[in-house]
């Protein structure tokens, strides 16, 4: 006989629903309430591309010591969707348990050995307490929400304040909730005994907040002082734009008329989005949109177009299962490639990897200084896993001595003053040229915007060493960008070693732990986490100083390794490609794993064991 | 096309118009496009017309498309802004451009390949919104730029070149843009710039969407018996339903009265629009009769010409997105960004 677990805030529950039964409100409820007792969690919801009737997940990882990346495995599965009963239950860890509605009997071997059943006659209950079939669905949610709590030490408290909190204002909705939580918790205190599992109130929460990436963005933006979003709907970035919607609603309405600070366009394809995005940004607003991967896609001729005629633009690009639809509700880091080299010829642009909703909120404003500023479209590569699941992270933090960026423009005092002006004139010696917005002077700084090739002064050539100077100068002016993009984050591993690991954006979630527990087991690696494209030089001297560098992603064909490789003249043999691309977030456990089986494999061992 | 650039040197005795400007000061690079080209006409009409209304060559943004038509912008208002963009989507970057600086004029260029084939989609979602914009096709039945492949305005059964039929049914820009809500239709004839200037002045006076399908022969591809795109079918088939009279600011009304009678339409600014009209049962203000009308002369092989369709009191994107007066490129810090207090209770409700 198996033990059964026994721990005590560190372990994790799964929620197997299905899609559209109103689990994820009584889900999302218990996870809020783990918080509340000062406990950290990572709490992912797994989704399918459906409105109702599709099994979905909601898995919570209580853990005390912080980590925010997927564990891997489950301690506690509520198994409330008998369609994927099989696999949900193969997932249980040896010693595990297992939570299910017993109002049905199920033979014996429909259940493991080593794992503790917990049943629960949850339709019955449901049955014998309502009438309306639709607050049998619903309340149902609740009872068990409240039977979980009895079993894992919740207070009961904390979940009746969060219940009223989400309530307020609607008196019977209180009541009627707070009564069928109470039903559960009583029915486990009668009928159940305590389990391994068990939460513990502590203060290891202090001021973080739980909050979606999208949404964190969306404020970024606000703060960037974007005020034209255009944007058509797509998975996983919908709720990004209608975030921005949400918060423009409550910080850019004039106060005196009631008068928007902002334009929202929801257009009719992704190409009419970046359309409106480069007209608007040529034309002196913060433009912006949002999409994934099937967008930027379509977005490809629009992105030249605002390379070569140097228009600033953000895109914010939720990355999801690709290619074509490929798996629009599952999450991946596979749109690098497509980004970095956006469009036909020779482009290359701008990308900022934000790890969290905290950097997606500080990448969010930032991309707007940085497109100004460089004259260029700039990507915010977000994913699903960042974008649409809550994530607890710092506060945002906003430095009112901001000054908002609007990079080289010329205005009508400076063409006044006799200012030389030339749209693509090398000035400063940055490849960074100079622009006028329209209609800013009766005689001067007008020119002609086009996507084929110019000269300094902005008239049309076809002249081949123009051409090719203009080319030279994006070139510079892409250098230039690489002091000003977010520097890579570098930590030395506790001991001294030849080895390394790269990563970027939500990867990070699962590499944190994963590099600490394999220093426990003796493999020491030096860390950079990458924030942006270009590369600044520390990436390459980083791995220039290892003899090798895991490079760790969520795609399959290692497209960070690639850009590294292409970008810095990185000797590929070193750098060692860890991936994981089945558009789950990977976890610890597969991270540790692989890096320690290849560590072997390239004999990548500590340098002290080598010296010695 | 010449070779020869224009003399910078303007005769002292051109006359001027309010700002004291003259008809050089509107003009821009020389055209680049075939001698004789109906584009080339439709430039010179739009210089025209801005130098009549007086209207600051610099506040006017020129964008367009790809192809012979979206050239145009170069040659005309040298002193504004242009932006040759991607072919087809001229229309998301003007809805762009207009929703950040709502202080400009926006003259959009097109042609037929541009509007009616690759930016279809594009044409019809702007004349759905309303952006306040003159929205004008160069309409010449044929690909210009890579040598006289039929475009979708092409009429069924028209001639190309080199002798080619056409077999598909065209689209005609005119009745998509009234079904699809444009508040100002009108169409013109590149050879009748009597016509063709008052039109473009009474859409650059109009809030919201102005388009103005232009019939503009090409002379190198689609100017050959067979086409009903060349100079001899069009002025042979010119159905003109009325002449328009731009009348800024309420000046007084001549007294002269046509057959069909006069209809008056006020403009926002208070200027006003007077239609002669030529045809006594067709009115402009009848969308249901207007479409019927163009059908029924379509059918005919008739070109009707004309202000086809104006609302009364249009509203425009900016109406619908309810932005503020001052043009959201020029809001200040201030405005835009809430603050550290604000992010402290955004925090605060999610901690």
């Amino acid at each position: 006989m198996v033990k059964p677990i026994a721990r005590i805030n560190d372990f994790v529950v799964k929620f197997a629903n299905v899609n559209g039964s109103g689990s994820a409100s009584a889900n999302g409820l218990f996870a809020k309430a783990v918080l509340k007792m000062g406990v950290p969690v990572a709490a992912r919801n797994i989704f399918p591309s459906n409105i109702q009737g599709l099994p979905t997940w909601y898995e919570v990882r209580v853990v005390e010591a912080g980590w925010r990346g997927r564990r891997g495995g489950v301690d506690l599965m509520v198994a409330m969707n008998p369609e994927t009963w099989v696999e949900d239950n193969l997932e249980i860890e040896p010693g595990g348990y297992l939570f299910y509605d017993s109002t049905k009997p199920l033979p014996p071997s429909k259940f493991r050995e080593d794992v503790t059943v917990i049943g629960m006659p949850l339709m019955e209950i449901c049955n014998a307490t309502y009438s309306d079939p639709r607050q049998r669905q619903l309340f149902k949610n609740i009872i068990y929400l409240g039977a979980l709590a009895g079993l894992l030490a919740i207070e009961p408290d904390v979940i009746e304040t969060l219940l009223t909190e989400q309530y307020k204002g609607k008196q019977p909705l209180q009541e009627s909730n707070r009564k069928a939580f109470r039903l559960g918790f009583d029915y486990a205190g009668a009928n159940f005994e305590t389990i391994g599992l068990r939460i513990e109130r502590r203060d290891k929460v202090g001021n973080r907040i739980f909050v979606d990436g999208n949404n964190a963005a969306a404020l970024g933006a606000v703060y960037g002082g974007a005020t034209v979003c255009a944007w058509y709907p797509i998975t996983p970035s919908s709720s990004l734009a209608e975030s921005f919607a949400k918060h423009c609603e409550r910080y850019r309405v004039d106060p005196a008329t009631g008068k928007h600070r902002y334009a929202i366009v929801q257009a009719e394809d992704e190409l009419a989005s970046i359309g409106i995005v480069i007209g608007g940004a040529w034309n002196g607003a913060r433009a912006f949109t949002a999409t994934a991967g099937p967008g930027i896609s379509l977005m490809q001729e629009f992105i030249g177009l605002a390379y070569f005629a140097e228009i600033p633009a953000v895109l914010f690009d939720v990355q999801r299962g690709s290619p074509s639809t490929g798996m629009p509700t599952k999450t991946q880091q596979a749109d690098l490639l497509i980004c970095a080299y956006a469009s036909h010829g020779d482009t290359k642009h701008v990308l900022l990897f934000p790890e969290d909703p905290k950097e997606c909120f500080e990448m969010g404003a930032l991309a707007f200084d940085l497109a100004d500023r460089l004259q260029t479209p700039v990507f915010v590569m977000l994913d699903l896993d960042i974008g649409m699941q809550d994530w607890l992270t710092d506060p945002f933090v906003w430095d009112d001595s901001h000054e908002l960026d609007r990079g080289k423009v010329m205005t009508a005092a400076d063409l006044d003053a006799g200012k030389e002006f030339g749209r693509y004139l090398d000035v400063d010696g940055d490849g960074v040229p100079y622009r006028t917005y329209p209609g800013t002077h009766p005689k001067r700084g007008g020119y002609f915007t086009r996507g084929t090739s110019k000269d300094a002064y902005a008239r049309y050539t076809e002249d081949g060493h123009a051409y090719a100077e203009n080319m030279q100068r994006l070139l510079r002016k892409f250098e230039s960008a690489k002091e000003r993009v977010p520097a890579p984050m570098i930590r030395r591993a506790t001991q001294a070693t030849r080895a390394g690991a790269i990563w970027y954006g939500s990867t990070g979630a699962a590499m944190a732990e994963s590099l600490a527990e394999l220093a426990k087991e003796g493999i020491h690696l030096d860390q950079m986490r990458i924030r942006a494209f270009p590369f600044a030089d520390e990436v390459a001297e980083f791995v220039a100083a290892h003899d090798h560098v895991f490079v760790v992603e969520q795609n399959r064909d290692a497209q960070l390794r690639m850009l590294l490789v292409n970008e810095c003249g990185i000797d590929p043999q070193k750098l060692i490609p860890i991936l994981h691309y089945d558009g789950n977030p990977l976890t610890e456990r597969f991270v540790t794993r692989e890096i320690a089986e290849k560590a072997r494999l390239f004999n990548v061992t500590p340098l002290r064991k080598a010296a010695g | 096309m010449t070779y020869l650039t224009k003399p910078k040197l303007h005769h002292p005795g051109l006359p001027t118009n309010t700002l004291g400007l003259t008809r050089r000061d509107y003009e821009g690079a020389v055209s680049t496009l075939c001698a004789g080209c109906g584009h080339d006409s439709i430039s010179a009409a739009i210089v025209q017309a801005f130098f009549e209304l007086s209207i600051p060559p610099h506040r006017v943004a020129k964008l367009s498309g790809i192809g012979c038509s979206s050239k145009t912008p170069t040659y005309f208002l040298g002193a504004g802004h242009g932006f040759n963009s991607v072919h087809g989507r001229m229309p998301s970057v003007v809805t762009g451009a207009a929703l950040a600086n709502r202080d400009l004029i926006y003259l959009g260029v097109s042609g037929d390949g541009d509007s009616a084939s690759i930016g279809l989609g594009q044409f019809a979602h702007i004349m759905r919104r309303g952006v306040n914009m003159v929205y004008i096709v160069e309409n010449n039945g044929v690909y210009g730029l890579t040598k006289g492949q039929f475009s979708a305005t092409a009429d069924k059964g028209s001639k190309a070149k080199r002798g080619a039929v056409n077999s598909d049914e065209p689209i005609d820009l005119v009745q998509l843009a009234l079904v699809l809500g444009a508040s100002f239709v009108a169409r013109g004839f590149s050879g009748d710039k009597g016509q063709l200037v008052p039109l473009i002045k009474a859409a650059v006076e109009h809030k919201g969407i102005a388009f103005i399908d232009i019939v503009s022969p090409c002379v190198a591809f689609n100017n050959h018996p067979g086409s009903t795109k060349s100079y001899d079918y069009v002025r042979a088939h010119n159905e003109a339903v009325n002449r328009l009279d731009f009348v800024p600011h309420r000046e007084p009304i001549e007294a002269d009265v046509p057959a069909g009678g006069v209809q008056n339409v006020m403009l926002h600014d208070g200027g006003m629009l007077r239609l002669r009209k030529l045809h006594a049962e067709f009115d402009a203000r009848d969308k249901v009769s207007a479409l019927a009308y163009l059908e029924a002369h379509r059918a005919m092989g008739e070109v009707v010409t004309g202000l086809l369709y104006v609302e009364d009191e249009p509203l425009d994107l900016h109406d619908a997105q309810n932005t503020v007066a001052v043009p959201l490129n020029a809001l200040s810090d201030a405005e835009l960004v809430p603050g550290s207090a604000a992010l402290a209770r955004f925090n605060a409700a999610l901690a």
